[in-house]
C-alpha cells in the first residue's frame, strides 16, 4: 500500500463539508423544503396575491376554497389566500427579528456571564428569574403593558427568549474557557476581546445555530398564540393567529377559515423543527438523539 | 437530603426577589400615565386622579416599592379592579381549575410520551419507531390552540360528543368535569407528549446499550423483566428532570387552552385581566403563578434527588 505522502491531497473546505453533510441529511432537507415554501410565499407576497388582504366584499363572504378566490373568503368576504400569504410575511418578519435580537443579545449576555466570572452570578440570577415566568404569560403581560403592535410583539418575545439563548451560549463558553488552547492564548498575552472573538465564540456558534432554528419555530408559534388571544398585531393586519381567532365564530359554516391558516402555521413550525433536528445532528453531534 | 432541600429553597429566594421586582416594574413601564391607561379613554381627570391615588401611583417610586413589599409580606398582592376583590382570593379561586387541568394533561403526556418513547426505542429503526417519531414531530409542531379548534370542530360541532366549552367543577360532578376537560387536556398535552417521546426514546436507547442490560439478558432473564426492571427504572431518571419543564410548559399553555375552551382558570383570569387593563391583577397574578411554578420545580429537584443517589451526595 502507498504511504501517506502518495495520497493526493484533497482539501475540502470544512464549511463545504458541513454543507454537504447537511444536504445529505433527510430531516434537514425535508425541513428546508417545508420552511422554504412558506418563506418564498412570504417574500413573494406582493406578486402572488392580487387582492388587498383587507378589501371587503360582503357579497362574497364565506366562499369555500377552490374557484376564483383560491382559498375562499372569510366573514367579511376578504380573500383568505391574500390574508394567509400576508400573514406569512408578518410571521417571518417577527420570527426573523426575534432570532436576530436573540443572536446579538443572547450572545452578548451569555458570553459575558460565561467568560467573566464576576458577572456570572448577577446575570444568571436575572436570567433565572425571567425564565421562571411561564413564557406565554410573560409575553402577554409585556405586550399588554407596551400596547399591542408588531414591534411590541417582537420585543416581548425577545424578552422571553433571550435568557434561554444566553443560557446556552454561557454553557458552551464556560467549557471553552477552560480549554488548553484558550489558556495558551491567555499565556501568549491575548486580551479578553481577542480571546472571546477569535477563540471562544467561533466554537460556540454551532449549538447557537441549532438553538436559533428552534427559536424561530417558538417565535412563530408564540406570535400566532398572542394574536389569537388578541394581544398581537392589531387587526385588520392579517396574522395567522387573528385570522383563526376571527374564524372561531363561524366554525360551523366556514371551518376553512381556521383550518387553512392552522395548517400553514403547522407546516412552518414543522419545517423549522425538522431543520433544527438536522442542524443539531450535523453541527452538534453531542446533542444528537440517537438514530 | 435536608441540606439539599435547604439549599434549593435558599436559591429560590433571589429568583423570587427578582421576579417580584419585574412584576412591580411591569406596571410602571406603561408608556405615559399608567393611571390614565388603566382608567381608559372615557375616564374623567378626576377619576384618573382617584385611581392614581388608590393604586398609590402618586407616591415616589421608592415609597411605592416599600409599600409593595410590605403588602407582599402581609399576603396582600393587590386588588383586582375588574373583579373588585383581592388578587390572592381570585387566584385561590381560579388556580385549582388550572392545576386540575395541568395534572390531567400531565397524566396524558406521561402515558403517551413515555409509551411512545419506549416502544420506539425497543423497535429502533423499524416502521413502529418511525411512526412514533413522526407522531412526536407532529405533536411538537401543532399549536395547541389549533389542535383544540380542530377537536372542537370534530367532537363538539360535527359529532356532538363533548361540550365545546364551559366548566363543571370536579367536586360537583366528576363525570361532568371529565367531559368538560378532556378536550382541553388532550389538546394541551400533545406538544409535551411529543417532546417527552423524543427524550424517552433517546434515554432508553442510551440505557439499552449498557453492559448491565447485556448481562441481565445473558443470564437468561425474560425480556419483559429486563426492560421493565433494569432498563426503565434507569431510563426514567433523566425524564424526571424534564417533568419540571413539562409542568411549566403545561401551565403556560393552559393560558391559551383556557381562553379557547372558556375554562375559568388562572389563564383565562389573566388573559381577561390583560384585555381589560386590570394591571394590579396582572402584576399580582403573574407573581403568584411564577412563585407556584418555582415551588413545583423545587419539588421536582428533590424528587430527582430521591430517585438518584448520585445527585444526593454530590
Amino acid at each position: 500500500m502507498s504511504d501517506a505522502e502518495d495520497i493526493p491531497e484533497r482539501r475540502i473546505h470544512p464549511a463545504r463539508a458541513t454543507l454537504g453533510r447537511l444536504f445529505r441529511h433527510r430531516l434537514f432537507v425535508s425541513g428546508l423544503f417545508l420552511f422554504g415554501i412558506i418563506a418564498i410565499m412570504a417574500a413573494a407576497a406582493p406578486f402572488i396575491t392580487d387582492v388587498d388582504p383587507n378589501r371587503l366584499s360582503m357579497r362574497n363572504k364565506f366562499l369555500p376554497p377552490g374557484g376564483a378566490w383560491t382559498l375562499g373568503t372569510d366573514s367579511f368576504g376578504r380573500s383568505l389566500w391574500s390574508r394567509v400569504v400576508w400573514g406569512a410575511q408578518l410571521s417571518m418578519i417577527i420570527g426573523a427579528s426575534v432570532v436576530a435580537l436573540n443572536a446579538v443579545f443572547g450572545t452578548l449576555i451569555g458570553a459575558a456571564a460565561g467568560y467573566f466570572r464576576r458577572l456570572d452570578n448577577a446575570l444568571m440570577r436575572v436570567n433565572d428569574a425571567l425564565m421562571a415566568f411561564p413564557a406565554i404569560l410573560l409575553a402577554i403581560a409585556v405586550t399588554s403593558v407596551l400596547g399591542p403592535s408588531t414591534l411590541n410583539v417582537i420585543l416581548a418575545l425577545s424578552i422571553v427568549y433571550i435568557p434561554r439563548t444566553a443560557r446556552i451560549v454561557r454553557s458552551s463558553v464556560i467549557v471553552l474557557r477552560e480549554m488548553e488552547y484558550v489558556q495558551a492564548a491567555v499565556a501568549a498575552g491575548a486580551g479578553h476581546w481577542r480571546i472571546l472573538r477569535h477563540h471562544i465564540l467561533p466554537n460556540a456558534v454551532a449549538p447557537m445555530i441549532v438553538q436559533l432554528s428552534f427559536l424561530f419555530a417558538y417565535a412563530v408559534l408564540s406570535e400566532a398564540t398572542l394574536s389569537f388571544l388578541g394581544v398581537g398585531a392589531v387587526p385588520p393586519t392579517p396574522t395567522w393567529g387573528n385570522i383563526m381567532s376571527e374564524g372561531r365564530d363561524f366554525m360551523r359554516e366556514a371551518p376553512w377559515i381556521i383550518t387553512i391558516p392552522g395548517i400553514v402555521l403547522m407546516i412552518t413550525v414543522m419545517g423549522l423543527n425538522l431543520l433544527g433536528d438536522g442542524l443539531r445532528d450535523v453541527l452538534d453531534p453531542r446533542l444528537r438523539i440517537q438514530q | 437530603m435536608i441540606r439539599l432541600a435547604t439549599r434549593s429553597l435558599l436559591s429560590a429566594i433571589p429568583v423570587l426577589l427578582i421576579v417580584s421586582l419585574i412584576s412591580f416594574g411591569l406596571m410602571r413601564l406603561i408608556p405615559g400615565d399608567p393611571a390614565a391607561a388603566i382608567a381608559g379613554i372615557s375616564a374623567t381627570p378626576g377619576q384618573i386622579a382617584q385611581l392614581r391615588q388608590d393604586l398609590g401611583l402618586d407616591e415616589p417610586l421608592l415609597v411605592q416599592l416599600a409599600q409593595y413589599y410590605r403588602g407582599l409580606f402581609q399576603g396582600d398582592f393587590g386588588r383586582s379592579l375588574l373583579l373588585g376583590k383581592g388578587v390572592l382570593a381570585a387566584t385561590a379561586e381560579r388556580l385549582p381549575v388550572t392545576i386540575a387541568l395541568a395534572l390531567y394533561a400531565l397524566i396524558i403526556t406521561l402515558i403517551i410520551g413515555i409509551g411512545c418513547g419506549i416502544i420506539a426505542a425497543l423497535r429502533q429503526n423499524s416502521w413502529v419507531d418511525q411512526a412514533a417519531m413522526m407522531f412526536a414531530m407532529i405533536g411538537i409542531s401543532v399549536p395547541n390552540f389549533f389542535l383544540g379548534l380542530l377537536m372542537i370542530i370534530l367532537f363538539a360541532v360535527k359529532l356532538g360528543w363533548l361540550p365545546s366549552g364551559g366548566y363543571v367543577p370536579f367536586t360537583e360532578n366528576p363525570w361532568g368535569w371529565l367531559q368538560s376537560t378532556t378536550m382541553p387536556a388532550f389538546s394541551l398535552a400533545l406538544l409535551q407528549a411529543g417532546l417527552l417521546a423524543r427524550i424517552t426514546r433517546s434515554s432508553m436507547l442510551e440505557v439499552l446499550r449498557q453492559d448491565y442490560i447485556r448481562t441481565a439478558r445473558a443470564k437468561g432473564l425474560p425480556g419483559r423483566s429486563v426492560i421493565l426492571k433494569h432498563a426503565l427504572s434507569n431510563a426514567l431518571i433523566p425524564i424526571v428532570t424534564v417533568v419540571g419543564i413539562i409542568v411549566s410548559l403545561l401551565l403556560s399553555g393552559a393560558v391559551v387552552t383556557e381562553a379557547l375552551f372558556s375554562l375559568p382558570g388562572m389563564g383565562l383570569l389573566l388573559t381577561q385581566a390583560v384585555l381589560n387593563r386590570d394591571y394590579p391583577m396582572v402584576q399580582g397574578g403573574l407573581l403568584l403563578v411564577t412563585a407556584f411554578l418555582v415551588s413545583v420545580n423545587i419539588a421536582v429537584d428533590l424528587l430527582y434527588a430521591v430517585l438518584d443517589p448520585r445527585v444526593r451526595y454530590e
